[in-house]
């Protein structure tokens, strides 16, 4: 089976571009030239150079000791953590940044959530000089004061969503809608792995940065390429599609998709997709979403902002259905524990999306000798708020 | 014949009007489209309300909410409008996003669309490919007309092979925008509406996006076949009764 986008945008019978006629005609610029345009020796040269001396890549994948011994097997981490900006979501920022330059646009919008994906993308627009407008819930704007700051210092705008329920979903909408009234000049840097094609393949391919250092890396401490497993947290799913790329064809690598579970599947607060999603058309793509009988979009809920959107990416979609990946739901509260377990044992201080990736090691036994890698897609400055709160300290 | 051909086939210029089915209050479906009817209004689209409506303004977005907080879902709307035919004589239109036909089921929708006397859909994020593959056939044999939307944007060949796909009329988008009201056309748009009547489509073409008076009316009819009106009404309906839509329409037609 394959795990790669076909000519017409679906992974198996995900994906595809169910989007209005007014953005016909950018989105189809991009999907016939991104792929051109990414695979020049100039593109890669350049992307590759920040990946390096700007980004600070490749980043460690470090041997845990400590929590190896712990739970009796081989914890590799990938330290995403330690990207400039505090997470993987520049690796993407960085790709579409030069694409949008390649295809001469001079404006860049981008929605946020937590406001990772925001601060990612005002600094490739600070970097670039290029005007930066950011989407964000008008909710999430009170909730994440700090990252709204560090925008703002970034030269970027930050225009608040009030429509909807006022979170991600109404974000994206918003910047989808800022990208029909501006159709010449503005180039739009999602930040995941979901919407019309060429998006999911485009996030997905910048991302694979990731899987293809663990590759390398691997091979120099354990002379093997391949794992056992590869643990990743799913929101819309970009850090999980970066870490399993270069493994989706090696059918001897367990991929485990963490998504969050809120209080628990049963609760009503969750955003377990997988679970109580189904098919739909979420944001151009079609895939797995939460919504009413009635087809309208559900608002999820997660302690971590990072992982409440009501869909997963079409790859991530098809890579449930097919099998290819197992998926795990995890509690706030078992990803907060893994969370201070992590601080305690390790002395590294995870973003809470990453939590529930480590949370699996409490859920799932491993074999004395797997190779475990755990995606650890950000680091927990910017969760500090919610840990002291949750914590009490 | 589908309703809305023959309406076409008339010589006057057009005048269609969009609500969101469920606003300002859930019943007010009926009356309100009986009363499009009788104040002189040649076509009507009856919005059917989506959580996460990407081309449109805040106007309609705004009535979208409110009509699905007061409980309007795709049933209700098909149990609203079941008699409808017994009153109501001129084209009638469900624009709707997506997601809810395809959750109600596209052949299922279909089917009610038909018994009920429904004539055509406009389904914005339906991309023409995917209708063609999948959904074509279903809409012929209901006898639905699917409506096509061409932009500022939309290349020559495209709107050829549109203009190929479609059977009724194409709807044209005045500007590179989500819907809501402006006052008056720019020049841009003058000459777009000049265009596209040049190309000689086997189609005509009904204007939509920012007419909100008998002025965009004019502007917009004047190559074109016909304009709709949306947000426009919409707020007109957020403040005035049911019985008064004959003073908003009166003129725009006279």
């Amino acid at each position: 089976m394959s795990y790669q986008v076909n000519e017409k945008g679906f992974y198996g019978e995900f994906g595809g571009a169910f989007i209005p006629e007014m953005l016909y005609p950018n989105v189809e610029a991009l999907r016939q030239n991104y792929l051109e345009i990414i695979q020049t020796e100039s593109f890669q040269t350049e992307f590759q150079q920040l990946l390096k001396d700007y980004v600070g890549r490749p980043t460690p994948l470090y041997f845990a000791e400590r929590l190896s011994q712990k739970y009796n097997t081989k914890i590799y981490l990938k330290r995403e953590d330690l990207c400039h900006t505090g997470a993987h979501k520049i690796n993407n920022t960085i790709g579409q940044i030069l694409l949008a330059k390649r295809l001469g646009k001079t404006r860049i919008i981008a929605e946020t959530g937590a406001g990772q994906h925001g601060v990612a993308t005002a600094t490739v627009c600070a970097l670039m000089g290029l005007q930066c407008i950011v989407y964000m819930g008008e909710i999430d704007i009170q909730r994440q004061a700090p990252n709204v700051a560090r925008m703002k210092m970034l030269g970027a705008e930050v225009r608040s969503a009030n429509s909807g329920s006022k979170t991600l979903k109404d974000a994206t909408n918003e910047a989808i809608r800022d990208w029909i009234n501006n159709p010449i000049d503005t180039f739009y840097i999602i930040g995941s792995v979901v919407g019309p094609h060429p998006y999911p393949d485009m996030v997905s391919r910048f991302q694979s940065i990731i899987s293809q250092e663990i590759k390398k890396q691997l091979s120099e401490k354990e002379g093997r390429k391949n794992p056992d497993y590869v643990i990743a947290c799913v929101g819309g799913g970009s850090n999980a599609a970066g870490a399993f790329y270069h493994f989706l064809e090696e059918e001897n690598v367990q991929l485990i998709a963490v998504e969050a579970a809120g209080k628990g599947l049963d609760s009503g607060e969750s955003a377990a997709t997988s679970v109580l999603g189904k098919i739909g058309i979420i944001h151009g793509s079609k895939t797995l979403l939460m919504q009413s009988e009635d087809g309208q979009i559900t608002e999820p809920y997660s302690i971590s902002a990072g992982l409440d959107y009501p869909g997963v990416g079409p790859l991530h979609a098809h890579l449930h259905t097919s099998k290819r990946a197992e998926f795990a739901a995890i509690t706030d509260d078992e990803a907060m524990q893994a969370g201070l377990n992590l601080c305690k044992t390790e002395g590294i201080i995870p973003a809470i999306e990453s939590s529930h990736a480590l949370a699996v090691l409490d859920q799932k036994t491993f074999d004395k000798n797997d190779i475990v890698i755990i995606n650890l897609s950000g680091r927990g400055d910017k969760d500090l708020n919610t840990y002291i709160d949750y914590f009490n300290y | 014949m589908n309703r809305i051909n023959i309406k076409l086939q008339e010589k006057k210029k057009l005048l269609s009007i969009y609500f969101t089915a469920g606003f300002p209050n859930l019943n007010d479906t009926v009356s309100i489209i009986e009363e499009l009817e009788k104040s002189g209004v040649d076509m009507i689209e009856i919005g059917l309300p989506f959580s996460d409506p990407l081309a449109d303004g805040p106007t309609i977005q705004d009535s979208s909410t409110i009509a699905l907080e007061n409980g309007m879902t795709t049933k209700l709307l098909f149990e609203q409008l079941k008699n409808i035919r017994k009153t109501v004589k001129i084209p009638l239109l469900i624009m709707g996003y997506f997601n809810p036909i395809l959750q109600f089921g596209v052949e299922e929708f279909c089917q009610k669309c038909a018994e009920i006397g429904i004539d055509g859909l406009i389904i914005p994020d339906l991309p023409l490919e995917v209708f063609e593959d999948e959904f074509k056939v279903i809409f012929e044999h209901h006898n639905l007309k699917n409506i096509f939307l061409i932009t500022p944007q939309t290349s020559e060949e495209r709107i050829r092979k549109i203009d190929n796909l479609s059977d009724s009329f194409i709807y044209m988008v005045s500007s590179s925008n989500t819907t809501g009201s402006q006052n008056s056309f720019g020049k841009t748009q003058q000459n777009y509406f000049d265009k596209v009547a040049k190309m000689n489509l086997k189609n005509p073409q009904i204007v939509g996006f920012g007419i909100s008076n008998k002025e965009t009316f004019s502007e917009a009819t004047k190559h074109q076949k016909g304009a709709i009106i949306g947000s426009s009404f919409v707020n007109y309906l957020k403040n005035n009764e049911i019985r008064s839509i004959e003073k908003y329409i009166k003129p725009l037609i006279q």
